[in-house]
């Protein structure tokens, strides 16, 4: 098929990694706005978790903004911020990527401290933690399977989303697919896919294995089946939606 | 390719201060008149939307149903089902038109339509097999019991009380398929995502990058809205043991 042989001569191609603007610049580019993104949304997302999760309070409105993000198409989100006085740049993008990724953070977080037991809690009162002990040291580590699965959501979505930046003046890896469908390069289309699930998918893959590391506890090895019974089921709270 | 980087600068002053050209006349967030006047424009990208979302979800729907029954019979067959669809969930949206392109061409809405089935078959798979596997093994023998066939067990004892899980699942492919029509714009068959990047490729036209941006946002929650009114019409009982 000749468009993969165009594609794998393309990615072949030294000088389309290396020069300016080559696959190295947007990847860089791509990797930075991606944390840049994930980052301040983290940084809102999860004390706000924490804080809400630990009340009890605001389940309604979380409910209600992780359905109503889902609605939001993210494309829309990036032109809309381009668009106003931030202008299209970067920021503009990072920005967009933030407030994308805070729903499915804010999520988790909060469900994840909400199903703290709640005789854990009592027993660490009377054992005489302080309320930031028992944040630290019981809550935290105890939910912190289902913070990082909303992070791991969140910053696979964005890495995603972040190509859709190409379609509206931003930069990243889009811009590849973007030209080759400019110029109908049916072989560059194709490198461009390559190269961006490639980057999804080790996103995944890294950060899989990162809360597998951080993640207390009894291990399981990361990607044998879970628990049989859990097998199909969908997971409860990731407002995972494909980008 | 150094060309790339450069911004596309509108109405640049010569003292070299960049300004655009969105920030020099009035583009209002919302115009009545441009919806008016452009009216039949937004019915025509409207129906292109509604058209490849219906399609996308019953094509799923139309695939799902099988993939779901087969993998509840065998557990082999089941984790293999899952853990492919969720490599498919991971693969960017863009990636995912871009590697359909070569086979189903640049330019067509097919390319669309196929990408955002694979997004939804992901979803329903899931969901189907959930709400299957959820019906008790006693009552589908005491069906069975009863002298029902295959069809019958299928039609009268599944389906009904798979019927939420499944229900749910459509809800969410819907949803989220009304979302990513909008990247369907790379190929030109983006339905109201025309408008989002149409509006930015007109000067930063905030007033069609909104309505395109709302369409989308009210079209979800309409359809999100007329699949639980569906819901509750195809599962009476559920009223009559609340009241």
């Amino acid at each position: 098929m000749s468009a993969l042989a165009d594609a794998l001569r393309y990615l072949n191609d030294p000088l389309n990694w290396n020069r300016s603007g080559g696959i190295l610049d947007l990847l860089v580019q791509h990797l930075t706005v991606s944390g840049a993104a994930v980052l301040a949304a983290a940084v809102l997302a999860v004390p706000l978790g924490v804080l809400l999760g630990r009340s009890g309070r605001g389940r309604g409105g979380i409910v209600v903004l992780s359905n109503v993000s889902r609605a939001v198409p993210t494309l829309a989100l990036l032109t809309v911020f381009a668009v106003t006085p931030i202008g299209f740049s970067d920021t503009a993008t990072v920005v967009a990527l933030a407030v994308f990724a805070f729903p499915p953070m804010l999520t988790n977080t909060y469900v994840g401290f909400r199903e703290v037991d709640r005789d854990v809690r009592e027993a660490a009162r009377a054992m005489g933690m302080s309320r930031g002990q028992m944040v630290t040291r019981v809550e935290f580590p105890l939910a912190l399977p289902l913070v990082m699965t909303g992070i791991r959501t969140a910053a696979v979505q964005v890495v995603a989303t972040a190509t859709l930046a190409a379609l509206v003046g931003g930069g990243g890896l889009g811009r590849i697919i973007n030209l080759g469908f400019g110029q109908q390069d049916l072989g560059q289309i194709l490198a461009g896919a390559l190269v961006v699930a490639t980057l999804a998918l080790l996103t995944e893959l890294v950060l899989v294995l990162v809360s597998w590391a951080v993640t207390p506890g009894p291990r399981r090895l990361p990607f044998r089946a879970a628990h049989p019974s859990r097998v199909g089921e969908p997971e409860p709270t990731s407002s995972g939606v494909p980008l | 390719m150094a060309s790339l980087g450069a911004r596309p600068v509108l109405g640049a002053a010569s003292d070299g201060a960049p300004v655009l050209a969105a920030d020099e006349a009035p583009n209002p967030w919302f115009d009545p008149s441009y919806v008016t006047d452009n009216w039949d424009t937004i019915v025509g990208y409207l129906g292109q939307h509604v058209r490849l979302t219906v399609g996308a979800v019953l094509l799923g729907a139309l695939i799902a149903l099988p993939l779901a029954l087969l993998a509840r019979r065998t557990r082999v067959l089941s984790g293999p089902v899952l853990g492919l669809s969720s490599v498919v969930y991971t693969i960017p949206s863009l990636a995912m038109f871009s590697f359909l392109a070569p086979f189903t061409g640049p330019l067509s809405a097919t390319t669309v339509l196929i990408g955002l089935t694979l997004y939804t078959l992901v979803i329903l798979v899931r969901n189907f097999l959930a709400g299957f596997q959820a019906v008790p093994a006693d009552v589908r023998e005491a069906a069975r019991g009863m002298g029902y066939g295959p069809g019958r067990l299928f039609l009268q004892v599944d389906l009904p009380l798979a019927l939420p899980a499944v229900m749910a699942g459509l809800r969410i492919a819907t949803v989220s398929t009304v979302a990513l029509v909008t990247v369907g714009v790379i190929t030109g068959n983006g339905g109201l995502g025309q408008l989002i990047v149409g509006g930015f490729n007109a000067n930063f036209y905030r007033a069609e990058i909104v309505t395109g941006a709302l369409g989308c946002v009210l079209l979800a929650l309409v359809a999100d809205v007329l699949l639980a009114g569906v819901e509750r019409l195809l599962t009476p009982w559920t009223r009559a043991a609340l009241a």
